[in-house]
């Protein structure tokens, strides 16, 4: 890699030829959050109580359970792709850097399993 | 991580000496102005100069120029066409970037602060290394690119339309105001190429004559060429010829979507 040059250092590595899916998705999954969460509210609001019978009673229908799960992977999505940017932002230290993508992939990836894994529990277990 | 605070022969000493208005002056101006050489091995100061404004030019250039002149040969800054179109006097004036050659000393309160462009490093007093971004600018081929050869004995023609596309674009002076007004120009310069050389690469991309579309395209696809990008949009807010960058990186962003969505 010419790092002798500035203009051997602009050209580095090359483009890395992506970058258009991470930002595209982005937008995405901002317009299926706010579609999903919209429609968390009003549900909830529209529910005859909050207790714990009456919102396991609701999330048993496929109707709550569907979009609930559509919910979880769009905000966990929406997270990681998020905060994969300001990683890339601040963090210029490439092993440390390497770390946070890590560790954000692992949690993300964990708390939609936890999430999706509760509803499913809900929606398919015995009543 | 990124840096907030200046590395520690970058931190601003106290030290300054301040060159008091001639006798008799009725409008006094003071300028404080960033010095650093680096010659003397000293960190940067700031050193006052009182000015008569009743005899001083209306512009921040008009005054530099006459503290170089009649008072301190030392000061160093860039200048050349006095009237917005070179791009040389680009510096933060007032905690904002601008041209000192359009920026009027009237429409500043108080004392007036001047500074080199922020995140670059200094060559001496106001003047940064554009060595960089220079070499952002090359990087992006800044001239027509076709597959079909020149036409022979006549211009490459364009409609009125078409050539009403680059409007916006062309006036660019590189001045590197929005760029050195960016926080992501500021943490990522190194792989980002920032708001000036983005509205560059748009003009080309703009241009009903180039027919290098698509390998523009692909040398601007990258996570820290573009999309550093998250329109924050300082550098609409500071460009000195009214130019809106942050929407020509909103263009190539369309672009990119729609080859491949
Ligand atoms: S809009 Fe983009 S280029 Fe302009 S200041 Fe913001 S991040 Fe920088
Ligand atoms: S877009 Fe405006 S601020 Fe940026 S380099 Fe060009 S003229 Fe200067
Ligand atoms: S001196 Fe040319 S732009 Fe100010």
């Amino acid at each position: 890699m010419g790092r002798a040059t500035a203009i051997g250092r602009v050209r580095g590595l090359g483009s890395a030829k992506s970058g258009t899916g991470h930002w595209w998705l982005q937008r995405v999954t901002a317009a299926g959050n706010l579609i999903l969460v919209l429609w968390f509210i009003v549900s909830l609001v529209r529910l005859p109580g909050l207790q714990y019978a009456a919102v396991t009673e609701w999330l048993r229908q496929p109707v709550a359970a569907v979009p609930m799960l559509l919910l979880i992977t769009s905000v966990f999505w929406h997270f990681r792709l998020g905060l994969q940017v300001f990683i890339e932002d601040y963090l210029h230290e490439e092993g440390s850097k390497l770390l946070a993508l890590l560790a954000l992939n692992f949690y993300a990836l964990a708390g939609a399993a936890v999430g999706v894994f509760c509803v499913l529990k809900i929606a398919l277990g015995a009543a | 991580m990124a840096e907030f605070s200046l590395p520690a022969n970058s931190k601003i000493k106290p030290t300054g000496k301040r060159y008091a208005a001639p006798a008799g002056a009725t409008n006094v101006r003071a300028f404080k102005v960033y010095r650093w050489n680096p010659d003397d091995g000293a960190n940067p100061h700031f050193d006052t100069y009182e000015l008569d404004l009743e005899t001083t030019g209306p512009m921040v250039l008009d005054a530099l120029i006459r503290i170089k002149a009649e008072v301190d040969p030392t000061l160093t800054f860039r200048r050349s066409c006095r009237e917005g179109i070179c791009g040389s006097c680009s510096m933060n004036i007032d905690g904002t970037n601008g041209l000192a050659c359009t920026t009027a000393i009237e429409d500043i309160k108080g004392e007036v602060k001047i500074t080199p462009l922020p995140h670059m490093e200094v060559v001496k007093d106001l003047v940064p290394d554009f060595k960089m971004f220079y070499a952002q600018y090359a990087s992006i081929k800044p001239w027509l690119q076709t597959v079909t050869p020149a036409p022979s004995g006549e211009e490459r023609l364009q409609t009125v339309e078409d050539r009403s596309k680059i409007d916006g674009l062309y006036e660019c002076i590189l001045c590197a105001c929005c760029s050195t007004a960016c926080p992501s120009y500021w943490w990522n310069s190194d792989k980002f190429l920032g708001p000036a050389i983005l509205l560059q690469a748009y003009r080309w991309l703009a241009d009903s004559r180039d027919e290098m579309t698509g390998e523009r395209l692909d040398m601007l696809e990258d996570p820290f060429r573009l999309y550093r990008c998250h329109t924050i949009m300082n550098c609409a807010n500071v460009c000195p010829k009214g130019l809106n960058p942050a929407k020509a990186i909103a263009e190539i962003k369309k672009m990119m979507v729609e080859r491949a969505v």
